[in-house]
């Protein structure tokens, strides 16, 4: 085939731009190793073992934020993925079929609600709620266990794992029902000409066909929770503290990031919060290729997963 | 198992499945009611033409903020749409294997690094050098969380373009390029525009990335090297202080981004619906 000059000036552009994004991630990955170095320099591995948070005296230590981010993320999944894969198999399996676009349209927007109107409703809504209602049944019945003890603040760390919960649950919602309508329709009419029931069907059939990219979208799921920073640094009290009880206020390596950047006076105190965002870019481009490829197993890579 | 606890057994996890996809969506539900109750009454005109009044005083509005919005979501399409759409155009027609597939993932983890992550990475980019806060910094911000959305969407549109009419135009004799700037972009371009509205409806509600970028300012902006208002800002700002006005200004801006969004968000799905529907 004869190669025309514009045809191939043309590949190059698109070549560019295509490449545009992985310059991006290098970039971004090199700007903040760069700017984190001063700190990484100084702190070494101390920085993740130890809690002691004294920009004054520049004593860096990042474990209650890690800890808080790992806690609230793991409440948030407790809650998110049981409910997030149930209402996803009820989109793309149990439901009646003029039920499913509405409904799959509303769990849509409900990922759309930007974060800080979560926050802004975690303040004045699920927070009072939590310390009127919820924190006080728990401390009655379950306050036995050192998790739920302690005064009910409303904000803390539980209220941070709900928020993100239900932050989550959306995005994990429609990727799950993504990997469900993957699953070949061959694997379904097998099981039912078995005689299986809807149900034995999707258990037996789809959602063994689909697991891989069902434990992708959870994994997609935490990857969001591990970042969310608005709706979190809203209700979670920002606390430089390891607690062992839910209701205690902690921190985010996000949330820490978002209110003391703009104040950080020192050039090794604005460097250490920088490390803090790249242990958070590490861990979320961790979680997200893993994620990623799992999903990709069952789907293919070439459709694109809404959020 | 008997056929009758089977049936049950099917009954209740429809019900127990229907349980959790109206738990999912309840939420939505309560803060739309919530916004609609606190903040409609702060909706009026003063809201979208006065600036923030001072401290004490009661009134004013989130004009500047509104605008200073739109200019840094503006901005933002200017720099990522072109290059996000070209990426696509390229993920979805080029016949190499390796680096697509490279550019297809990253892109895919590129938009679950958290946004916080990316206004660190424009603050050292654009704020350090500049030696101040600004609306370019703020935009360059929003404009890498863009990106990868649209390049993944383009290319998916892109794909859906039936290749009988790219074969029909190649047939002519028409080179390549011009089949996909006449041809295959046109036919995709609703619904490569629709994408473009979802994204834009993503980061018109981004808050983490501008904190330490655009930093928010309570006056009309003054130049894109100048620290510059936006609507998310202002509501987290409000949420947090603790005078009584200012809770029912930012419920008010909540309201106001919020139906933004959702606008946006059904209009795209209005006009993709009837187009591509018959093409999957």
């Amino acid at each position: 085939m004869r190669s025309n000059l514009g045809d191939r000036i043309f590949r190059g552009v698109l070549r560019l731009a295509g490449s545009a994004v992985l310059l991006l991630v290098l970039a971004l990955a090199a700007e903040m190793f760069r700017t984190a170095w001063p700190a990484i320099h100084t702190f070494g591995a101390r920085f993740l073992v130890t809690s002691v948070w004294d920009p004054v005296a520049e004593h860096h230590g990042a474990l209650s934020f890690v800890y808080g981010t790992l806690v609230s993320s793991l409440l948030a999944m407790l809650i998110a993925v049981p409910l997030g894969i149930g209402a996803a198999v009820f989109l793309a399996e149990l439901a009646p079929p003029w039920l499913r676009p509405p409904v799959a349209f509303l769990v849509e927007l409900v990922a759309a609600v930007p974060s800080v109107v979560y926050g802004l409703w975690g303040i004045f809504v699920l927070a009072p709620l939590m310390r009127t209602w919820v924190q006080p049944f728990l401390g009655a019945t379950l306050g036995f266990l050192p998790l739920f003890q302690g005064p009910p603040y409303g904000v803390g760390m539980l209220t941070a794992g709900i928020i993100l919960a239900i932050m989550v649950v959306p995005f994990i919602t429609a990727v799950s029902r993504e990997v469900l309508l993957a699953v070949p329709n061959s694997q379904r009419e097998a099981a039912l000409a078995l005689g299986a029931t809807r149900w034995e069907t999707t258990r037996l059939a789809v959602l063994r066909y689909g697991r891989s990219g069902l434990i992708g979208a959870g994994l997609l799921g935490l990857g969001r929770a591990l970042g969310e920073t608005m709706a979190v640094t809203m209700v979670i009290g920002n606390r430089p503290e390891v607690a062992i009880s839910l209701f205690a206020p902690g921190y985010t390596m996000a949330s820490v990031i978002a209110n003391e950047f703009t104040e950080a006076t020192s050039d090794l105190y604005l460097s250490a919060l920088i490390e803090v965002g790249l242990l958070l870019f590490l861990v979320t481009v961790a979680v997200n290729a893993l994620a990623r490829l799992l999903v990709w197993s069952v789907g293919g890579a070439v459709k694109v997963v809404r959020e | 198992m008997t056929a009758r606890t089977r049936r049950a057994v099917n009954l209740a996890m429809g019900g127990l499945t229907a349980l959790a996809a109206g738990l999912v969506i309840l939420p939505l539900v309560m803060i739309f009611a919530f916004l609609l109750f606190q903040g409609a009454s702060a909706v009026n005109v003063d809201f979208f033409t006065h600036l923030p009044k001072p401290v004490g005083e009661d009134g004013g509005g989130m004009s500047n903020a509104i605008v200073g919005s739109l200019i840094l979501v503006g901005l933002a399409a200017g720099l990522g749409l072109p290059i996000g759409i070209l990426g696509g155009v390229y993920l979805a027609e080029s016949r190499d294997r390796r680096m697509p597939w490279l550019v297809r993932f990253l892109a895919d983890v590129l938009n679950g690094v958290p946004s916080i992550v990316i206004g660190i990475f424009a603050y050292a980019l654009v704020v350090l050098p500049m030696r101040r806060f600004s609306a370019l910094a703020g935009a360059v911000a929003l404009a890498v969380i863009m990106l990868p959305i649209v390049v993944r969407t383009s290319e998916e549109l892109v794909r859906l373009v039936p290749s009988s009419l790219r074969e029909a135009a190649l047939a002519l004799g028409i080179p390549e390029w011009k089949v996909i700037l006449r041809v295959v972009l046109p036919t995709a371009r609703a619904g490569i525009i629709t994408g473009v509205m979802v994204a834009v409806a993503r980061v018109a509600g981004e808050t983490a990335p501008l904190l330490f970028t655009a930093f928010g300012n309570r006056f009309w902006h003054q130049g894109l090297d100048q620290p510059i208002a936006a609507l998310p800002l202002q509501i987290f700002a409000y949420a947090i202080a603790p005078y009584d006005d200012w809770h029912r200004q930012a419920w008010a801006g909540a309201l106001v981004l919020i139906g933004m969004v959702f606008i946006v968000s059904l209009a795209a799905r209005v006009a993709t619906r009837g187009r591509f529907s018959g093409v999957r």
